[in-house]
């Protein structure tokens, strides 16, 4: 007997088919292209593209940013979601929905604000001035572009989360005598260190790829200002096509990684994470 | 150790939680704090856990003022309606928890607090379960866990948040026999909150009944059973009856009602409320009693009730048959009932 809820068979597996085509079509064929490009001129082309200087300057920009990007991210996230779910205050749901402000607002707008912030006519020009302190074209800029960006990674994975935990396990500790680093460490981030590792995971894969509101605020300046994805324009727009694509496929195997290690994160510790994501 | 609560009052936005309340509970005792949901027995346990700071009034452990004392400092044993077990902790770890987290120099040495730990599973009855993780647990053996857990800091006070809440019928009357004994066993000054009556008067030693705030009747479980303090008391302890009317003349009379019942009133003349169980209405002769109309039976699994319509009265009133009785009624009939006990009260509201 047919389940009365069930489609009929073919209906069935014409939407499988029309979604691993579309998985086809749009995800995997234009990263096999990306590996193809890359490698077209032979492995040894692709591996100069790669340890040209400006390649691996680009690459130590890009891996710095995202070092000092996503522990304060992750230390930022966690101190919202904590605000959020244990206390109640004025303000609370505006502070919500600004939490998600990064994603609304497009990564161009978030780079010129910045500049407004930190250019010759901002509003901290004199002060930085003063001081002689470099921001806009140049690496703080993009740690802040990038910080602004990825804000909102950490935060939503754990306010879910953590509102669904309650604080009752905290007060248990509190109430038994722990300290408040103590029931922090021994309760509170062991009951949210998948989702935080998840939060993570997707803050710093959005941290090396990140190209709109880094490119506003960077200068292009060879060797000093680029990361990677800034670096793969200007080889591309240079006509550099083989090289671009090499350096593409480093990015894609950073995004790869990700995948992986966010696969297994679902696999093994899916009921941590799970009811977290419902609400995205 | 004892406890002395003095004037506590807490508001939240538009309602008093807690009005005034006075509450001495002695060194040793198992105290229920019984009420309706939104009476304020819930916050007044946190207010003594100190989970919650009241807006006035002191509290005192013993000879200390704990009124300022934060959460840690309190060392009270608070389990929690939900358990609040921790979850990525083995039993054995949970039970361990309080003891761990003391500061290095007031910390036992690890073999005792290990030998602590099996000391407490055996007292819960679970001693083969100490590495097991809070989910792989049935609801019973989480709450004794979080029972163990709170026991194991050597509190001052144990406080237990409806603690059978969340339980099944059985194994909640298995748990607070259990409980009973476990309370005999370590003399442990115990407050528990519950909105369940048979389960306030089977387990504590004493009973605070609440409503709106405040502290209702303060009593033991036999003086509650004999002297409820007023028609809510009464009411909220068990089935009853309820019945309007007035004192004149010595005698209890209903409007519209011809009969009237003899009461000792001393001096008392005026509108008064008369209290009774359905099984301590009897059915009498006419020209005795009160009369009524029968109006339905409700078969239970061990009593026959009759529902009965009195002349005059908002509320019908309930009256247990024996089931042997030779001369049942039936729908429609009148009868006349007396009630063999009952309490009576001035009406504050008239």
């Amino acid at each position: 007997m047919r389940d009365p809820l069930q489609a009929p068979r073919w209906v069935h597996w014409m939407l499988i088919g029309l979604a691993m085509l579309v998985v086809a079509f749009l995800l995997v064929m234009p990263l096999a292209m990306v590996l193809g490009a890359a490698f077209r001129e032979g492995v040894g082309v692709w591996f100069a593209a790669l340890v040209e200087p400006d390649a691996v300057a680009a690459l130590k920009l890009t891996l710095m940013t995202a070092a000092i990007v996503i522990p304060l991210n992750a230390f930022f996230g966690m101190a919202t979601a904590w605000a959020v779910t244990r206390f109640e205050f004025r303000g609370k749901q505006a502070l919500l929905a600004l939490i998600d402000l990064p994603f609304a607002v497009s990564p161009v707008v978030a780079g010129l604000c910045l500049v407004l912030l930190f250019g010759r006519e901002g509003w901290f020009a004199e002060l930085l001035a003063r001081y002689d302190v470099q921001v806009l074209f140049a690496p703080p800029a993009i740690v802040l572009a990038t910080l602004f960006i990825t804000f909102p990674f950490v935060a939503r994975e754990l306010i879910p989360l953590m509102e669904q935990q309650g604080a009752e396990e905290e007060l248990a500790a509190r109430s038994l005598g722990a300290g408040a680093w103590h029931t922090f460490r021994r309760v509170t981030l062991p009951n949210i260190k998948w989702a935080l590792l998840y939060g993570v995971l997707l803050c710093g894969a959005r941290a090396m790829g990140e190209f709109g509101a880094v490119s506003v605020v960077s200068g292009h300046i060879r060797g000093l200002t680029n990361t990677l994805p800034l670096h793969i324009e200007i080889l591309y727009n240079e006509f550099h096509a083989t090289a671009a694509f090499a350096v593409a496929s480093l990015l894609a195997a950073l995004a790869l990684v990700t995948l992986v290690v966010r696969f297994w994160l679902e696999a093994r510790h899916g009921d941590a994470l799970a009811r977290a994501h419902r609400r995205h | 150790m004892d406890l002395h609560l003095h004037g506590i009052t807490k508001h939240y936005p538009g309602v008093a939680a807690l009005d005034d309340v006075d509450l001495q509970i002695a060194s040793g005792e198992l105290v229920a704090l019984l009420g309706p949901s939104g009476s304020g027995k819930t916050t007044l346990l946190r207010v003594i856990a100190g989970l919650l700071h009241p807006d006035a009034g002191t509290l005192h452990f013993g000879d200390t003022d704990a009124t300022e004392m934060r959460l840690r400092e309190r060392n009270v044993g608070f389990v929690f309606q939900q358990y609040a077990l921790f979850r990525h902790m083995t039993v054995a770890e949970n039970i361990a928890f309080g003891l761990r987290s003391r500061p290095r120099r007031h910390r036992p040495p690890r073999a005792e607090i290990a030998k602590r730990v099996e000391e407490l599973l055996v007292l819960i009855q679970l001693p083969e379960l100490g590495t097991r993780y809070p989910d792989q647990l049935s609801g019973g053996q989480k709450q004794r866990v979080a029972l163990a857990r709170a026991l194991a800091i050597g509190p001052s006070v144990l406080l237990l948040d409806e603690p059978f809440g969340a339980l099944d019928a059985k194994v909640r009357v298995e748990l607070r026999r259990w409980l009973r004994r476990l309370h005999e066993q370590t003399g442990q000054t115990t407050v528990f909150v519950t909105h369940d009556q048979e389960e306030a008067l089977e387990l504590a030693d004493r009973v605070v009944v609440m409503r709106e705030g405040r502290i209702e009747q303060v009593a033991t479980v036999e003086e509650i059973h004999r002297a409820p303090s007023s028609p809510f008391v009464f009411e909220f302890i068990g089935r009853a009856n309820r019945l309007d009317g007035q004192v004149r003349d010595g005698r209890f009379v209903l409007d519209g009602n011809a009969g009237g019942l003899p009461v000792d009133s001393g001096d008392f003349e005026g509108a008064a409320v008369l209290m009774t169980r359905p099984h301590d209405l009897e059915l009498v002769g006419e020209g005795e009693g009160f009369e009524a109309r029968v109006v339905d039976f409700f078969r239970r699994a061990d009593r026959i009730t009759a529902e009965l319509e009195c002349a005059g009265q908002p509320r019908t009133l309930e009256l247990d048959l024996d089931e042997a009785a030779p001369a049942v009624p039936r729908v429609g009939d009148r009868v006349f009932v007396r009630p063999l006990q009952a309490s009576l009260y001035p009406d504050a509201g008239a």
